[in-house]
C-alpha cells in the first residue's frame, strides 16, 4: 500500500502549524491595534450637527469664551450645551436671517429643544465632573483639543480609560495657571526648568494633592 | 425538598440545655431541621443555580450563540451618536447635572411627614428627610422612601375611565354638571374622604357644604385613629390631640403601642427617645438611660427595644391599665393587680417615682377606654405639660370614622344616595365585613373615585380619575403638632390625573382651577397673624416646608374618669385574634410598592406575604407549623392563611396584618397574602375574642430571608445591661479579644479613611435605611420565587437575634452592609481586578469589570455581596428610568454588586471641598441609611480625624468589630447593645 501523504505534504503541515500560531499573534495585534484606531475610538469623525455650527469661527475668530455658552462648566460636572435662548442672545441681531441660524429660530419659536450630536460620550459606568478639572487647572484644551481650529466638532482625545490614567498619574505634567484654563493655544514655559517650577507652585496653590491623595482609585470614576 | 416538622417541645429542651446567653436566629436554627441544615451548608438553598423557566440548555446555547454573532457584528460599526437636548429657555438655578432640593411634605393616614425632595433636571429621585420640620428632624420612615417608586410605578392608571372606557376630564365634567342641575340642596350627595389635615381641602369641602347644605360629608381611614379620638372624648368630653416629648421622659410605658416605628409621630419620637438612650461617645461616669416598659401581643420594635416586656393579649391590656390606675391610686374598676405580679409593682414603682419625668402611651390600635386610663394616669402621674402635651385636634373635622362609614353604607343601601365622591382610600377593599361597601355602592347612580390606582373601588365606580401623586400636584397638610407644610410638586402630572383640591374645585363650579392659585388664595386669606408681606411668608414657607407659627395651640384639660370606671367590655378567655396595619404595606395603600413588598419585614424576615402569627406555645398544642394554610373564623367570616410560629407572641392570641390580598391593584400587589378586612368588624376593629381556628391541611410557602446568609452561629451580637457596663466598662472589650496575625502588610491611609459606626442600643429596626438605601443606589427587587433562592438584592439587611426563651426572647437588631474590611477576603480572590481596594479604605466594586465569577461572595464572611443572577433591573420601562439616580451604574446581569459607603455621595462631598482647597467636614457626606435614620444609630466619617463623631464613637469601651477574630479589620464596627432594665425585676 503506497503512502497516503507525499512527504511535500510535511512542509505543507509545518507551514500550517506556523501559520496558525502567526494567525493567532496577528489576529491579537490587529484587534489590539483596532480597538485603539482612531477609527474604533471615533476621533477622526467630524459629527454633523442639526445646525451649522462651528467652533472655529466662534472661538477661533470672533474669540468667544468658553463659558459664554457652557455656562455651566465651572459649576456641575456635565459641561452643557447652550440652550437655544443663548444662541439667540446674539443671533436676534447678528445673521437673524441667515439659513443657517434657521433651525435655532425655529426652536425658539416652537419651543422644541435642538437635539445635537453627541461628540465626547463616556460610557454609562464612568463619572467624570468638568468642575473639579476646570478647578484644579485642567484646561478645556487638554481633552477637547484646539476647538478653535474645528469647523464640524471632532472628539479629540480617545476617552479610553489607559488615556484617562495617563493624565491622572501624572498630574503635575498637566496642571496649568487657572486664568490659562480656557486658552486655546496655552504654551507652558519652553525651560524645561521653569516649566517644573512652574507646575510644582500650581500643584501646591491648588491642592492637587500629588502625593496625599491618589485619583487612580477606581471609585473615583466608576461607582 | 422534604420540610422536616418543627417539635416545639423538643426544641425547649434543646434551648433550656444551652448555657450563658442564648443568642439564636429561628426555630429552625435550635430545632436543627433538614432545612435549616441545608441553608447552613450551602450558601445558596438547593436549585439556587437553576433557572426553571423553561429554556432548555439547548435553547440557552442557540440564544447565546445568536447574541454572540450579533455581538460581533455590533462591535465593528462606531455607535450612533447620542443626543444632547438642551432647554429651549434655560430655567433658573436649574444647573445640568447639579441636583436641587424641595421642601414639601409626605402624606401618611392625613398627616404630614417633612420631607426635602432631590430633583434631578426636573425629575424627583429620592427623599430626605427635613430638618426644619417637627416631625421629621432630617428622618424620614420606610413609608416616605418608597414613594419615590410609587411615583413612577408602571402600574399607575393614566387616564380617567367610565364604566372601564378612556374618557377625559371634560367629558367628566360634563357629565358631572348634568348631574348637579337635579342635586338640589345635596340631599342625594356624600363627599368620602380619608383623613383630612389640609386646610385648604378642608375650607374647600366646608364650602362644597355650604352651597349643599343637605350634602355630607363622610370620613374613613381603615387604619385610623378612632380610638385615639374616642379616648380623648371619654376623658375630656371634646376631642383633643395628644403628644409625647420624649426627651424629658426618664420611664417610658407603651400599652400596645409600637410608637418608635408606626403611627402619627413616630420618627420624632424615636429621635428623641434615642436621645436618652445613647451612650457611646458620652461621659463614662456620667451615663444615664431612659427606661421602656412594653405591654403587647406580638413583638413589635418597640417591644424589641424594651428593658422589659409584657406579653399580654391586646384585650387584656384595658385590664393592665386598670390595675395599673388602681396601683397609682385612681379610682377605677376592673383591674386586678395581682396578676402582674412584681412587674406591675415595679412599673407601678418607677412611674411613681419620677413624676413629671415619666409617660404612659397607649396604642393607636388600642381600645378607647386604654386611651382614658393613659390620659387619668399621665395627669396623676404629673406628666400633663411636661411629657404629654395636649392640644386643639389636627385634624379639620375629627369624626368617629367607623361610624361615619357605617352611616354612609347605610345610606346609600336605603337607595338615598344619588351621588358619591370618594377622595382615594379604595373604601370596597378596606371597609370592615358588617359595611358592604361594595354592594351598597351599586346602588348608587352616579359614583366617581379619583384614587391612586385602578383599583378594588375604581371597577366598581361610574367615574374613575386617576389621583396625583403627592409630589406631582400643590397642596397643604398638617403634621402631629399641627404645624403645615405647602406642599410643592415637583414634577408636572406625569398622567391625566387631577388632585383632590381639583376634583372639590370642579364640584364647586370651576373645572379648570389651579391648584396653586386654590392653595396660594387659601393661605392669603388665612395667613397666621403678623406674617407682613404675604409674598415673602408664602416663599419662606415653601422654602423651609414649615410654615412659621402654624402649630396647633396647646389646650389644658382636665381628665376625668367617669365614663371609664367600669370595664367597657366583657372579659374573655377565648382565643383573640388582633388586626394590625401591616409594617410595610399599611392598610393596602403600598400593595404594588415593589421594594415594600420585598422589605423583610424586621421581627419575622418575611417578604411578599402576610401571616397568622402565633406563639410558639400555641402553635405546639394546636400542632401548626409555619406555612401551614389554616382558616380563621371570626365574626362569621372565614380567611385562609398560613401559619408563622412568633416567638414573643402572647399566648391564645394570633396577629394578622391588614394591607395584603389584594385582587385589583398592578403586577406587584396582584393577590400577594390574604385580606384580613373580609373577617373585620366595624365595631372590635383592632382587636377582639371569639377566634376559632381550623387546619387545612395545605401549606403555603414563604419567602423569609431568615435563614440566609447565616454566620455559623457564633456571637456576632453582643448585649449587656446598663448596669454590667457601670460596673466594667470593657465588658465588651473582653469578649473580643483576639491575637492578630496577619500575612498581608498593614495597610496605610494618607488621606481619609472612612468608617462607620453602627449603635445596636439605639437600632429600632425601623427598616427605613434598608429602603433608603435602595432607592439611593437603584437597587432592584428580585420576587418572591427569587427570595425563597436568597438572591434578594438588598445591599443592606437588619440581622435578627433571638436571646433567651422562645415565649418572651429578648430581640437584638443588626444593621450589615459591607463592612469595607482593610483585609477583605473578597478583593484577593477576584480574578478581574473588579473589586480592589481604594486608598481611603473603600472595598471598591468596578461593576464595568465584574464577570460574574462569584469567588468574591463565596470569600466574603458578611454575606453583604449580591448576584444578578437574572436582568433584575427592569432597563425597558420608561418610567422607571426616571426614578434612578443618575449617580449610580445601574447594574446588569452576571454583575456582583454592594454597598461602598454610598461612595458617590463621597465624592461629590470631596469634589465641593477640593473647589474650595479644604477638608471634607466631619459630617458633611452623610451615607443614605445614615441621614434617614430616625435614631442616628449609624454614624459615617473619617476615622483619621480623631475628632470626628465617628472616631469618638469607635473609641468608646462599647465598640467591636463583627468577625473580628477573623483579622478582615472591618471598617465598619458596631456598638454592643446596652439595655436598662430595673434592678428590681430578675428577669433579663
Amino acid at each position: 500500500m503506497s503512502q497516503i501523504f507525499h512527504p511535500s505534504i510535511n512542509l505543507i503541515a509545518k507551514a500550517m502549524v506556523a501559520a496558525t500560531v502567526i494567525g493567532i499573534i496577528g489576529i491579537s495585534i490587529v484587534a489590539y491595534l483596532f480597538v485603539r484606531s482612531p477609527y474604533m475610538r471615533g476621533t477622526t469623525i467630524a459629527r454633523e450637527q442639526p445646525v451649522f455650527f462651528s467652533h472655529e469661527h466662534h472661538v477661533g475668530e470672533l474669540g468667544l469664551d468658553c463659558r459664554y455658552c457652557h455656562v455651566n462648566v465651572e459649576r456641575s460636572g456635565f459641561a452643557g450645551v447652550p440652550s437655544t435662548d443663548i444662541c439667540m442672545g446674539c443671533h436676534s441681531q447678528v445673521w437673524a436671517d441667515s439659513p443657517a441660524i434657521a433651525p435655532v429660530k425655529e426652536s425658539m419659536e416652537t419651543g422644541q429643544s435642538i437635539a445635537w450630536n453627541r461628540v465626547n460620550a463616556l460610557p454609562d459606568y464612568v463619572y467624570f465632573n468638568h468642575s473639579i478639572h476646570l478647578n484644579k487647572g485642567i484646561g478645556c484644551e487638554e481633552c477637547h483639543g484646539r476647538v478653535d481650529k474645528m469647523g464640524w466638532t471632532r472628539k479629540e482625545s480617545p476617552l479610553s480609560m489607559e488615556w484617562c490614567l495617563s493624565c491622572h498619574r501624572n498630574r503635575a505634567d498637566h496642571v496649568r495657571p487657572r486664568e490659562e484654563v480656557f486658552t486655546m493655544g496655552y504654551e507652558p514655559p519652553a525651560d524645561p526648568a521653569q516649566r517644573e517650577a512652574l507646575q510644582k507652585a500650581l500643584v501646591a496653590e491648588y491642592h492637587v494633592d500629588v502625593e496625599q491623595f491618589n485619583i487612580t482609585d477606581c471609585s473615583i470614576c466608576h461607582r | 425538598m422534604e420540610k422536616d416538622r418543627l417539635n416545639l417541645a423538643q426544641l425547649r429542651k434543646r434551648l433550656a440545655e444551652k448555657t450563658g446567653k442564648k443568642y439564636w436566629r429561628s426555630l429552625n436554627e435550635i430545632a436543627e431541621t433538614g432545612e435549616f441544615k441545608e441553608f447552613l451548608h450551602q450558601e445558596f438553598p438547593s436549585g439556587a443555580a437553576f433557572w426553571e423557566d423553561g429554556v432548555s440548555r439547548r435553547t440557552f446555547l442557540k440564544i447565546m450563540g445568536a447574541s454572540m454573532a450579533l455581538a460581533g457584528l455590533t462591535a465593528c460599526t462606531a455607535t450612533n451618536p447620542e443626543k444632547i437636548v438642551p432647554y429651549v429657555e434655560a430655567p433658573e438655578e436649574v444647573i445640568p447635572g447639579q441636583p436641587l432640593f424641595f421642601a414639601t411634605a409626605f402624606p401618611m393616614v392625613g398627616y404630614g411627614l417633612g420631607v426635602l425632595v432631590e430633583s434631578h433636571e426636573g425629575r424627583p429621585t429620592k427623599i430626605e428627610g427635613n430638618p426644619d420640620h417637627p416631625a421629621s428632624m432630617g428622618a424620614t420612615d420606610l413609608f416616605a422612601q418608597a414613594s419615590i417608586l410609587d411615583l413612577y410605578d408602571p402600574d399607575r392608571s393614566r387616564q380617567p375611565t367610565r364604566k372601564s372606557l378612556i374618557q377625559d376630564w371634560k367629558a367628566f365634567v360634563k357629565e358631572l354638571g348634568a348631574a348637579q342641575e337635579g342635586w338640589g340642596q345635596g340631599e342625594g350627595v356624600r363627599i368620602l374622604t380619608q383623613t383630612v389635615t389640609s386646610p385648604t381641602m378642608a375650607s374647600q369641602i366646608q364650602a362644597f357644604l355650604q352651597k349643599y347644605p343637605a350634602a355630607k360629608w363622610h370620613q374613613y381611614e381603615p387604619a385610623g385613629r378612632d380610638t385615639v379620638r374616642a379616648g380623648a372624648k371619654l376623658a375630656f368630653g371634646e376631642y383633643v390631640e395628644t403628644h409625647y416629648q420624649l426627651e424629658d421622659a426618664d420611664i417610658v410605658l407603651s400599652l400596645d403601642a409600637d410608637f418608635l416605628t408606626s403611627g402619627l409621630g413616630n420618627v420624632r419620637y424615636a429621635k428623641d427617645f434615642m436621645k436618652r438612650r445613647r451612650i457611646a461617645g458620652e461621659d463614662e461616669n456620667d451615663v444615664v438611660m431612659n427606661r421602656l416598659y412594653v405591654v403587647e401581643p406580638a413583638l413589635s420594635n418597640t417591644g424589641v427595644m424594651a428593658d422589659h416586656r409584657l406579653p399580654l393579649r391586646a384585650t387584656d391590656v384595658d385590664k393592665f391599665a386598670r390595675s395599673l390606675a388602681q396601683k397609682l391610686g385612681l379610682n377605677v374598676e376592673g383591674g386586678d393587680p395581682e396578676t402582674y405580679g412584681d412587674w406591675l409593682d415595679a412599673v407601678a414603682e418607677d412611674l411613681a417615682s419620677h413624676k413629671g419625668q415619666c409617660v404612659v402611651i397607649p396604642g393607636e390600635q388600642q381600645e378607647a377606654s386604654v386611651h382614658a386610663l393613659a390620659h387619668a394616669i399621665n395627669e396623676a402621674l404629673g406628666n400633663v405639660g411636661r411629657t404629654v402635651i395636649y392640644t386643639e385636634p389636627v385634624e379639620a373635622e375629627p369624626v368617629d370614622q367607623m361610624a361615619s362609614l357605617q352611616e354612609l353604607v347605610a345610606d346609600m343601601d336605603a337607595g338615598s344616595v344619588e351621588a358619591l365622591f370618594i377622595f382615594n382610600g379604595n373604601p370596597v377593599y378596606s371597609s370592615p365585613a358588617d359595611a358592604p361597601f361594595k354592594e351598597a355602592m351599586g346602588k348608587v347612580p352616579f359614583t366617581v373615585y379619583l384614587g391612586d390606582y385602578l383599583d378594588e373601588t375604581a371597577v366598581e365606580s361610574l367615574w374613575y380619575l386617576p389621583r396625583s401623586h403627592y409630589l406631582e400636584t400643590w397642596s397643604d397638610i398638617r403634621t402631629f403638632d399641627g404645624t403645615a407644610t405647602i406642599m410643592q410638586p415637583l414634577i408636572e402630572p406625569l398622567y391625566q390625573s387631577k388632585s383632590d383640591h381639583e376634583l372639590l374645585a370642579a364640584l364647586a363650579g370651576d373645572a379648570e382651577a389651579d391648584p396653586h392659585m386654590l392653595v396660594k388664595n387659601y393661605w392669603q386669606e388665612n395667613a397666621p397673624e403678623d406674617t407682613g408681606d404675604f409674598e415673602k411668608f408664602w416663599r419662606a414657607s415653601l422654602n423651609s416646608g414649615v410654615v412659621a407659627g402654624s402649630e396647633a395651640q396647646e389646650k389644658s384639660v382636665t381628665a376625668s374618669l367617669a365614663g371609664v370606671v367600669r370595664p367597657l367590655l366583657p372579659a374573655s378567655e377565648d382565643m383573640e385574634i388582633v388586626f394590625r396595619p401591616s409594617p410595610s404595606l399599611w392598610d393596602g395603600r403600598f400593595a404594588n410598592n415593589g421594594w415594600l413588598q420585598e422589605l423583610p419585614n424586621s421581627i419575622t424576615k418575611l417578604t411578599w406575604d402576610n401571616v397568622a402569627l402565633m406563639a410558639p406555645a400555641q402553635a405546639e398544642r394546636l400542632n401548626l407549623n409555619d406555612g401551614d394554610l389554616i382558616n380563621l373564623h371570626y365574626f362569621g367570616q372565614m380567611v385562609e392563611a398560613p401559619v408563622l410560629i412568633l416567638p414573643g407572641h402572647v399566648d391564645n392570641s394570633v396577629t394578622v396584618y391588614l394591607g395584603y390580598g389584594r385582587h385589583v391593584v398592578g403586577r406587584v400587589g396582584q393577590d400577594v397574602g390574604f385580606n384580613a378586612y373580609q373577617i373585620r368588624s366595624s365595631y372590635r376593629p383592632w382587636q377582639d375574642t371569639g377566634l376559632l381556628i381550623s387546619y387545612t391541611g395545605k401549606t403555603h410557602s414563604l419567602a423569609r430571608t431568615q435563614d440566609h446568609q447565616l454566620m455559623e452561629g457564633r456571637n456576632l451580637v453582643i448585649s449587656g445591661t446598663l448596669e454590667e457596663f457601670k460596673q466594667d466598662p470593657e465588658f465588651v472589650q473582653r469578649e473580643v479579644e483576639y491575637e492578630r496575625i496577619s500575612l498581608y502588610p498593614e495597610m496605610s491611609y494618607n488621606g481619609y479613611a472612612w468608617g462607620m459606626s453602627i449603635d445596636l442600643s439605639a437600632c429600632t429596626g425601623c427598616n427605613a435605611c434598608v429602603v433608603a438605601c435602595q432607592a439611593e443606589n437603584n437597587i432592584p427587587i428580585v420576587g418572591k420565587v427569587e427570595v425563597m433562592r436568597s438572591r434578594e438584592m438588598h445591599w443592606m439587611r437588619i440581622d435578627r437575634y433571638f436571646i433567651g426563651d422562645m415565649d418572651n426572647p429578648d430581640v437584638v437588631y443588626q444593621p450589615v452592609m459591607c463592612q469595607q474590611c482593610e483585609g477583605a477576603p473578597c478583593e484577593v480572590v477576584c480574578p478581574a481586578a473588579a473589586t480592589v481596594h481604594s486608598r481611603e479604605g473603600l472595598n471598591d466594586m468596578v461593576y464595568n469589570r465584574c464577570i460574574g465569577t462569584r469567588y468574591c461572595e463565596n470569600n466574603c464572611p458578611y454575606k453583604v455581596r449580591h448576584f444578578n443572577f437574572f436582568q433584575y433591573v427592569d432597563v425597558n420601562e420608561p418610567s422607571l428610568q426616571l426614578m434612578r439616580n443618575p449617580n449610580v451604574t445601574v447594574r446588569s446581569r452576571g454583575v456582583m454588586e454592594k454597598c461602598t459607603y454610598c461612595v458617590q455621595r463621597i465624592n461629590l462631598g470631596r469634589i465641593n471641598a477640593k473647589k474650595e482647597n479644604r477638608q471634607i467636614r466631619d459630617g458633611e457626606v452623610k451615607t443614605a441609611c445614615q441621614a434617614v435614620c430616625p435614631a442616628d444609630a449609624i454614624v459615617f466619617g473619617n476615622i483619621k480625624d480623631t475628632e470626628s463623631q465617628v472616631s469618638r464613637l469607635k473609641a468608646s469601651p462599647l465598640d467591636y468589630e463583627l468577625l473580628g477574630e477573623l483579622n478582615v479589620q472591618p471598617r465598619t464596627t458596631y456598638l454592643a447593645r446596652l439595655k436598662n432594665p430595673n434592678p428590681k425585676l430578675a428577669e433579663v
